[in-house]
């Protein structure tokens, strides 16, 4: 395993690894099913103890 | 809701088995003390052997003639936190600030006046710096990461802390860990890793704490009582999963005996150089960032009773946030041996860290819509709010000393000193106070602290002295980059190094000056928090005190 080969493979798999997480963060982030629970997350530090 | 949970009790076997291996603690200490040649190791080995056996006496003692049945007093809601550990918790914190500011500030008069070392190898300057360091990063800004993660994880979780023994175990080991650091320290023992000074037998004692420590934070998330896990406990579990991490690996090492404190890396050169920097920058992104911002996003949406301004938003900052720190660090090798692609990609990163750092001030920042009328009144808000202004500058201001050609001006002077203190004080400390505020009067059940205007005072004291600190060394540290790459008409360095010290000195003393009033700063909360204790004043927050419109 040369140099070159490790800068290859983080060239494409490791950018294609670190963006499908961007895109998934930003999937979950967003999928409408999600919104309700999220907006109650929201509050849950002003929830009473 | 009532009455989710019974009262707590304590396991006999978990107390035994407790016991039992803090006894073979002391006898492995015992064979220390009889066989090591140095004697602060030696002196090491008696702090384990007393504290391990006030550990035993401690654990048979929880529960005793009470079948086991722990002390504790039932939420509103009917839920048994742990609130003792977290009591402890804030004491200790408090605690540590303001001895850690203390020796920051001595070690600034020393730099400014270097009698004040008194010519005592104990008082050195090289060897108060890393206990200045480790006392306001681990001892300080640890004891708030673990207590307030403890409180949060409850409280977003609506269940009480797992196991009975093992968070008192992590406050107590912490504690030790900070005692065993800072003495070594002071008689010599370091193995010259910035911000990773403790030789291999103390960093083996900080991996069985923080592996409990993880496995209490990872317990409770599992017996949470609500079904979604509060963005606040990401933040923390990022924290404490890659501090393990982070501390495992760059203190892989070789002891040159079991009995003495001298050990040897398994790195060498230029791949030493590169593991360092990458567990120190990430001190700073997981431990002094993402366990904070888990701080920010509980206690500032609670201080301000407003909902979090953008879940959404938090959820991607969260996940942005950790995958892109964890590269930044090669821009503290630049221009080194390092290989230049390997410095291109920490500028790269660290440029890329902007976004996510601002995403986080901004939502933050934005939790106070509708409610910034607050900050006229609650002094504690205004203090996280301003925590939050100096986290964006100080975030803005690092990626821009990670571009090469800033570096190559910035590194190595006190412009860097300057950046860490903008953000440690401004961010980190204040968020901090922000907390211990609140928790105080919440865990004593008190109406509010007992002086808001101390609170303020307190505010404008600290802040003063911040910038009086930051700017003091912007100033200096500039001139000294300038001066350092002067050359004359014939290529001739233009300056010795003496004069550079030499141009710097006012402005040393006036960073010394800055840094005693954040330390009156510091004593001035500490008075307010004893007495909100001891129950006096009650001071109630304007706003909790006029009815809602």
């Amino acid at each position: 395993m040369t140099h070159q080969d490790v800068a290859n493979f983080a060239e494409s798999w490791g950018l294609l690894f670190l963006f499908s997480m961007f895109v998934i963060a930003i999937a979950y982030a967003f999928w409408p099913a999600n919104k309700e629970k999220f907006t109650r997350a929201a509050n849950r530090p002003l929830d009473e103890e | 809701m009532t009455n989710l949970s019974s009262p707590p009790t304590v396991s006999g076997l978990a107390k035994g088995l407790t016991s039992f291996c803090l006894g073979i603690g002391i006898l492995l200490a015992l064979f220390i003390v009889a066989k090591t040649t140095s004697s602060p190791m030696a002196f090491h080995g008696y702090i384990l052997i007393i504290a391990f056996t006030l550990g035993i006496v401690a654990i048979l003692n929880m529960g005793f003639g009470n079948d086991g049945k722990i002390k504790a007093e039932a939420s509103p809601a009917g839920i048994f936190y742990n609130d003792g550990v977290v009591k402890a918790g804030v004491i200790a914190a408090a605690f540590w600030g303001v001895v850690g500011f203390l020796v920051g500030d001595i070690i600034a008069w020393q730099l400014a006046f270097p009698a004040l070392n008194f010519d005592l190898p104990w008082t050195n300057f090289g060897r108060m710096r890393p206990l200045h360091t480790s006392a306001v990063i681990f001892a300080f800004g640890g004891n708030v990461l673990i207590t307030t993660s403890f409180y949060v994880v409850q409280r977003t979780g609506k269940t009480r802390l797992f196991g009975e023994i093992a968070p008192w175990f992590v406050f107590w080991g912490y504690q030790l860990f900070i005692v065993l650091a800072a003495t070594g320290y002071l008689l010599g023992i370091t193995q010259s890793k910035e911000y990773a000074e403790p030789e291999w037998y103390v960093d083996i004692w900080l991996t069985i704490v923080w592996v409990t420590y993880l496995l209490v934070f990872l317990g409770t998330l599992w017996k949470r009582r609500e079904p979604h896990i509060y963005v606040a406990n990401w933040f923390y579990l990022a924290f404490i999963v890659t501090v393990a991490m982070l501390h495992l690996v760059n203190n892989m090492a070789v002891p040159i005996s079991f009995v003495e404190p001298k050990s040897y890396t398994l790195f060498s050169g230029v791949q030493d150089a590169l593991t360092q920097w990458w567990y120190g920058h990430n001190a700073v992104g997981f431990f002094l960032t993402a366990g904070f911002l888990g701080i920010m996003y509980y206690f500032v949406p609670k201080r301000a009773d407003r909902p979090v301004y953008s879940y959404r938003l938090s959820i991607v900052h969260f996940w942005s946030l950790i995958f892109l720190y964890i590269w930044a660090g090669p821009h503290h090798l630049h221009y080194t041996a390092l290989p230049d692609w390997t410095q291109t990609l920490g500028m790269t990163f660290s440029i890329i860290l902007w976004m996510p750092s601002w995403g986080g001030m901004v939502n933050g920042l934005m939790t106070l819509s509708g409610a910034w009328d607050k900050l006229r009144t609650d002094p504690v808000l205004k203090m996280l709010v301003v925590s939050l202004a100096f986290y964006g500058m100080s975030t803005f201001e690092g990626p821009l000393m990670a571009i090469k050609a800033v570096n190559s001006l910035s590194h190595y002077t006190d412009w860097t000193v300057g950046h860490v203190h903008s953000g440690a004080l401004g961010w980190v400390a204040y968020v901090s106070f922000g907390a211990l505020y609140c928790l105080f009067p919440w865990l004593w059940k008190r109406e509010g602290l007992y002086s808001l205007k101390l609170v303020n005072m307190h505010f404008w004291i600290s802040t003063i002295g911040i910038v009086l600190y930051i700017c003091a060394m912007w100033v200096s540290g500039i001139m000294q980059g300038l001066m350092w790459r002067a050359y004359d008409s014939l290529g001739f360095l233009e300056y010795s190094f003496v004069e550079t010290v030499e141009a710097m000195h006012p402005y040393y003393i006036i960073r010394a000056t800055g840094g005693l009033l954040f330390v009156i700063g510091s004593l001035i909360m500490v008075y307010n928090l004893w007495k909100t204790v001891r129950g006096k004043g009650d001071a109630i927050p304007l706003t909790q005190a006029v009815p809602a419109e």
